[in-house]
């Protein structure tokens, strides 16, 4: 047989270094798709908290999505008191409640406008509504609106990192 | 080593040299195509002038495109459109060919459907078309990126988030796709180079096959009969024309082709000089912005029905349905468990298969369009049901056929 052949021999020799070479190739096409390193360093923002108003949603933005940022007054958080599921959507930095969530409809990501009057979020595009802590009140959204990875560091939030607060809500189903 | 003589004329230089004789009697005198055919038959020819048209007009936008995000919209709306001359002209040949290059070819697949021309040998030139309708659906698809508006923003995010699975949230390989958490530099580079060299390259590949695919079991024509391909070109080259099933591809065939070609690149340039703006989304024409979401993302008229397949149902049934739509033209050579290689309006239920699978997809192409509310939104969801039973359905209803 020709396996027993030096032809035969010669010719595996070549497939197992272009094999590995065939690998290695695919290795670095792989890895040349990824994110750059600048892109991934840009990947967080810090936001100073003490600078929100109370009840007047400022639209930050986080790795090219729009993050809203809502600080809540007295009467929201004594409204939403009852309802744990909102409370433990909420972020607590430095004695004061925010909603800190991504402004992405999750349905089809379209961006819901705010209305301070009636403190719950409308998305245009087909009916959905949030409350002020960002979660579902009307379908079709399937869930509340997403909470980016945040840390919380003294008075600022980081976001694009995962905190223990962060991690909490992860397990706990609070957002995906 | 091979023995060359003096030459008696140039043609004799390079025949020595490159036997261009036996090249032109192997591709073109000698190739042999079926008389009984009709002008469906000329669909190929005109998607291979489409696809020149295409790469011609590819060429002259590629010396003034920028794949930047700060510049590309500018040099397609500002330098190709208003400064450079007759840039206009190569910017609307290219819109209208890729719209319209579609059309043709779900012609091309309807035709090959209807006269059963996926069976009996002739399965690779089905298969191998299909992959060139995935390749072509790419190339459609990265071009729509380039040009940087609101809608190549959008449908680049929707359509990359679909590889995300729906409740699998792959949200690594979407990010990866894109090089970036949302679609931008690096996106629009990669999809340039898509564009321009990767998925043309595979597309020439996948057009060499498709022809190659024809070669032995050749083109089938009207009642789907077998030919006798050597008998009948004996009888062509013994001077008998008239009685032989078989004429040449050139001249005989390609005079014919070409006449439809004609009539084909007068309706074609009708378009591109009075009626392109078809292929020019009005939302395409602000630049993209990732913070203002369109009111309604729609894909282009060719992608519609398998949008409204996906569309109706909750995100991951969508998702199922619409990988089944992308996926199960190719397998139409095996579902189709008939041995009859006729016409369709000669296999009973199948007839009714073939028009009612065509009328659907109209219908389907017609409600993506629409704002999935009220009636359309039920119209489009059976529909979409329909389009995935019919296939179901369609290996029992063959299997049944009576032999013709």
């Amino acid at each position: 047989m020709k396996s027993n052949s030096r032809r035969g021999f010669m010719g595996k020799a070549f497939g197992a270094v272009a094999g590995i070479g065939a690998i290695g190739s695919l290795y670095a096409m792989k890895k040349s798709w990824d994110p750059l390193p600048s892109v991934k360093a840009a990947g967080f923002t810090t936001l100073d908290m003490s600078a929100y108003n109370e009840n007047e949603l400022v639209t930050e933005k986080w790795r090219g999505k729009p993050i809203f940022v809502l600080k809540l007054n007295a009467d929201m958080l004594k409204a939403m008191k009852s309802k744990k599921n909102d409370m433990d959507r909420l972020i607590k930095v430095d004695g004061s409640h925010y909603m800190v969530t991504i402004g992405l409809c999750t349905h089809l990501g379209c961006i819901p406008g705010y209305d301070p009057d009636e403190t719950s979020f409308l998305c245009a595009c087909h009916g959905g509504m949030y409350d002020a802590s960002g979660d579902v009140t009307k379908a079709p959204p399937p869930r509340g609106l997403d909470i980016p990875p945040f840390k919380i560091d003294g008075t600022k939030l980081v976001l694009g990192e995962e905190g223990s607060e962060y991690k909490a809500m992860k397990e706990n189903g609070i957002t995906l | 080593m091979a023995h060359f003589t003096k030459a008696t004329s140039v043609k004799d230089w390079f025949d020595q040299r490159l036997a261009v004789e036996k090249v032109e009697k192997v591709m073109m005198s000698e190739y042999w195509i079926p008389k009984n055919i009709n002008f469906l038959w000329a669909m190929g020819m005109v998607l291979v002038i489409t696809f020149a048209l295409l790469l011609v007009s590819g060429i002259f936008l590629l010396m003034y495109y920028q794949p930047n995000v700060n510049l590309a919209f500018d040099s397609v709306n500002y330098t190709i459109m208003r400064e450079v001359d007759f840039g206009w002209l190569w910017r609307h040949v290219h819109g209208v060919a890729a719209s319209v290059v579609f059309l043709i070819i779900y012609i091309h697949m309807f035709t090959g459907i209807y006269y059963g021309s996926y069976k009996k040998g002739r399965e690779m030139i089905w298969i191998s078309g299909m992959l060139l309708f995935v390749a072509f659906s790419a190339e459609a698809f990265s071009g729509y990126m380039l040009p940087w508006g609101q809608m190549s923003y959008w449908a680049g995010m929707v359509i990359t988030n679909l590889f995300a699975g729906g409740s699998l949230h792959a949200d690594g390989l979407v990010e990866w796709i894109r090089g970036d958490y949302v679609p931008a530099q690096a996106f629009l580079t990669r999809f340039f180079m898509l564009h321009v060299l990767l998925i043309p390259l595979a597309i020439m590949g996948l057009i060499g096959l498709h022809f190659a695919a024809l070669r032995i079991p050749h083109v089938n024509n009207q009642d789907g009969e077998e030919i006798d391909f050597d008998v009948e070109s004996e009888k062509y080259l013994a001077g008998k024309k008239a009685e032989s099933k078989v004429m040449r591809f050139a001249n005989d065939f390609m005079a014919k082709d070409m006449m439809v070609v004609g009539i084909y690149l007068v309706f074609f340039f009708y378009l591109v000089f009075y009626n392109y703006g078809f292929a020019m989304d009005p939302v395409n024409f602000d630049p993209a912005d990732g913070l203002k979401t369109p009111a309604h993302i729609y894909p282009e008229w060719y992608f519609l029905w398998s949008y409204e397949i996906l569309r109706p149902f909750d995100t991951d049934t969508g998702l199922i349905a619409f990988a089944f739509a992308q996926v199960i033209f190719v397998l139409l050579p095996f579902l189709d468990r008939s041995p009859n290689t006729v016409p369709a309006n000669r296999r009973g239920l199948f007839a009714v298969w073939f028009w009612v699978m065509l009328v659907n997809m109209i219908v389907l192409t017609a409600m993506g369009k629409l704002p999935p509310a009220g009636i359309f939104s039920t119209i489009g969801l059976v529909s979409a049901i329909l389009f995935i039973v019919m296939w179901i359905a369609l290996p029992f209803i063959t299997k049944f056929e009576k032999k013709v």
